[in-house]
């Protein structure tokens, strides 16, 4: 059951999927998508049965259920901070100076994904002062280089859908500097990607266990474990107010910037990729 | 379009209204001066000890095969580059140490450079908004700078709605309203059709002039850059083959290169004789040279308006093929010794030679280019 449990973590996945293009949809793909379904489905349909709608009217009074969702939001806009303030430099300046370098980069920023989670908090854990240890940073910048793949992805496939390297120099040459380039130019059309990466970001965090756990820091997940041992019913409910809560946030997000991006002529937004923009309209 | 048409709409380009703009220009114009520019990317020397004076008011353009440099040396002018030797002076001053940002200078790029996230009016005024011109007057002088390319109507869109022509016309508008002391445009129209580039063509040379801004303009088309600029500089690895007048560049190009860069061109083997002089297909006509002019065997480079054609039972060629060109038809000719060459003739004479056609190709005396013979 506790694998079930602290399923949330993968909520994006399903969400992540596209929408189709219209055209002839065969009998197969309806087939794979049913399969989807009940993969996905029927865990839910089973924790929903287990834990009865009346557990869910106590989730919210539950005790240490509010700390356990502050701490995790805290953590989710800590990371969020973090990884903006850097990956966002580091790609336009590797795009810009450096394209040769892309390659290093993107395979650097997948080790993440590569090494355990288990190892990264171990080996950081020996390291950091008590200090730190013991505050929302460390986790919080744990998980800058847990959702670094994610980040640099989504950003990396933002700056290849617009060029660059002419925007900026558009702008230099009629007077913008750095700062203003960055903000007034580069930013506001990177911004479809900017919000792929915060989706990734935020579902991440608020689905992370064994860093959270190692850390003995009480995030919503690991009290959704913690308390699935005094009352089952209650975390089970808990968790999937979470899924739903999650994938609700991400799709709401993930429509409203594909409404935004079409307005300027940018294509739909899903996790990954941020199809180009049309750059001739109607020639 | 022939290269006979070329050079009429070179010629008359170039000598109606050459230095025209300096003395329209609003302030006066800005000199521009290339001296002894060097950069080096690797083993290739992009640019070798390249110079050029622009007057102000004038627009020059760079032409040249791709790779040739031209595109380097915008991008030095502009700040984008940096020369590893040599200096750029605007109006006497060395701006190597300026930053782009600070260079005043209007850029129009080759690809769509327009800000997705700005409409044509936020995208012309972005440069005054940089000038901290305030937003009454920004957006006010952003739709002068819209109505004169000609797109008021269009101040609304978004870049993706608009065409790539008007893209670019935007594009030109945003470059202009800083009110650049220098304009450049790197290959503006190569990604346009046929149809838009020819009218667009015309916009810019005459907001240049009437602006009287210094251009400067990298194309890799001869027909734009005979037919828009003041003068015209050929490059060719890195350096200036010859910078003159677009019809002097036609009709008297100082090297062979240049000569079959622009326009089309005959090579004819021929014999020098002494006393400079040169022997083409019978005739002993004057030879000049970018070179010492020696003897022996060369190849004379004639265009093929100045060679003549008529049809002549046992002349020396035989037509091989006739393209129609409206008042002119190029006749293709196999001369005996396998030498193809191509004779414009008026579209009536023409009609006599089908290909088959025994005739006799010949020159008027007049002064011939030679260069060593091609193996």
């Amino acid at each position: 059951m506790a694998a079930v449990v602290t399923k949330p973590a993968q909520a994006p996945a399903p969400a992540a999927t596209p929408g189709r293009r219209r055209g002839s949809f065969p009998v197969w793909r309806w087939v794979i998508l049913l399969i989807a379904a009940v993969y996905f489905l029927l865990p839910l349909y089973a924790a929903l049965r287990f834990a009865g709608l009346k557990a869910f009217g106590t989730v919210f009074t539950s005790p240490g259920f509010v700390p356990a969702l502050w701490l995790s939001l805290r953590l989710a806009a800590v990371t969020w901070v973090v990884s903006m303030a850097l990956m966002i430099p580091t790609t336009v300046y590797v795009h810009l100076r450096m394209p040769a370098m892309r390659r290093l980069l993107e395979s650097v920023t997948i080790l993440p994904i590569v090494i355990p989670p288990v190892v990264l908090i171990i080996g950081v854990l020996q390291v950091m002062p008590l200090s730190l240890r013991a505050s929302v940073w460390m986790l919080g910048l744990e998980y800058v280089i847990l959702a670094m793949p994610f980040a640099y992805r989504a950003l990396d496939a933002g700056l290849r859908a617009i060029d660059v390297k002419t925007l900026t120099e558009a702008s230099n040459s009629l007077g913008g500097g750095l700062f203003t380039t960055l903000w007034r130019v580069l930013l506001p059309n990177l911004r479809t990607a900017v919000i792929s990466a915060t989706i990734l970001i935020v579902a991440l965090v608020l689905g992370e266990f064994t860093m959270a756990s190692l850390a003995l820091k009480e995030t919503f997940p690991v009290w959704i474990v913690l308390f699935d041992q005094l009352n089952a019913n209650i975390s089970v409910s808990a968790s999937i107010f979470a899924l739903v809560v999650t994938w609700v946030f991400l799709m709401l997000i993930t429509v409203a910037a594909t409404r935004q991006s079409r307005r300027t002529g940018g294509g739909e937004v899903t996790l990954f990729t941020v199809a180009p923009r049309e750059t001739i309209g109607n020639l | 379009m022939t290269a006979n048409e070329t050079t009429a709409d070179a010629t008359k380009s170039a000598k109606g209204v050459a230095w025209a703009g300096a003395a329209g220009g609003e302030h006066g114009g800005t000199s521009v001066s290339l001296r002894g520019l060097t950069r080096v990317f690797g083993a290739t020397r992009a640019l070798d000890e390249m110079s050029l004076e622009i007057a102000p008011g004038e627009l020059v353009a760079l032409l040249g095969p791709s790779g040739c440099g031209k595109t380097t040396a915008l991008r030095i002018v502009a700040g984008f580059e940096f020369a590893d030797s040599g200096e750029v002076l605007i109006d006497g001053r060395d701006v190597s140490g300026i930053p782009a940002s600070r260079r005043d200078m209007g850029m129009v790029f080759q690809s769509y450079s327009l800000f997705p996230n700005m409409h044509a009016l936020d995208n012309v005024a972005f440069g005054l908004r940089m000038r901290k011109v305030g937003g009454a007057d920004r957006r006010k002088r952003a739709a002068e700078l819209l109505d004169m390319v000609g797109l008021a109507p269009q101040a609304g869109q978004y870049p993706h709605q608009l065409s790539g022509g008007q893209q670019q016309r935007v594009a030109l508008a945003r470059a202009l309203a800083i009110e650049p002391r220098v304009l450049l445009l790197d290959e503006p129209l190569s990604a346009l059709d046929a149809k838009v580039r020819l009218q667009l063509r015309e916009q810019i040379r005459t907001l240049q002039q009437r602006l009287g801004t210094t251009t400067l303009f990298v194309t890799h088309d001869q027909e734009e850059a005979l037919s828009m600029a003041d003068r015209v500089g050929v490059m060719r690895a890195g350096r200036l083959e010859q910078v003159a007048d677009p019809a002097e560049l036609y009709s008297r190009p100082a090297t062979a290169f240049v000569a079959e860069f622009v326009g089309t061109m005959n090579r004819l083997p021929a014999e020098l004789g002494g006393a400079g002089t040169v022997t083409v297909l019978g005739t002993t006509v004057p030879a000049h040279s970018g070179d010492p002019l020696g003897s022996g065997p060369v190849d004379a480079l004639i265009r093929p308006e100045n060679l003549t054609v008529k049809a002549a039972e046992g002349g020396n060629g035989i037509v091989t093929n006739r393209t129609f060109l409206g008042a002119v038809t190029r006749v293709a000719v196999r001369l005996s010794g396998d030498t193809e060459v191509s004779v414009d003739v008026s579209s009536a004479v023409a009609l006599e030679m089908a290909p088959g056609t025994a005739v006799q190709v010949g020159l008027p005396v007049a002064p011939v280019l030679v260069t060593p013979r091609s193996s």
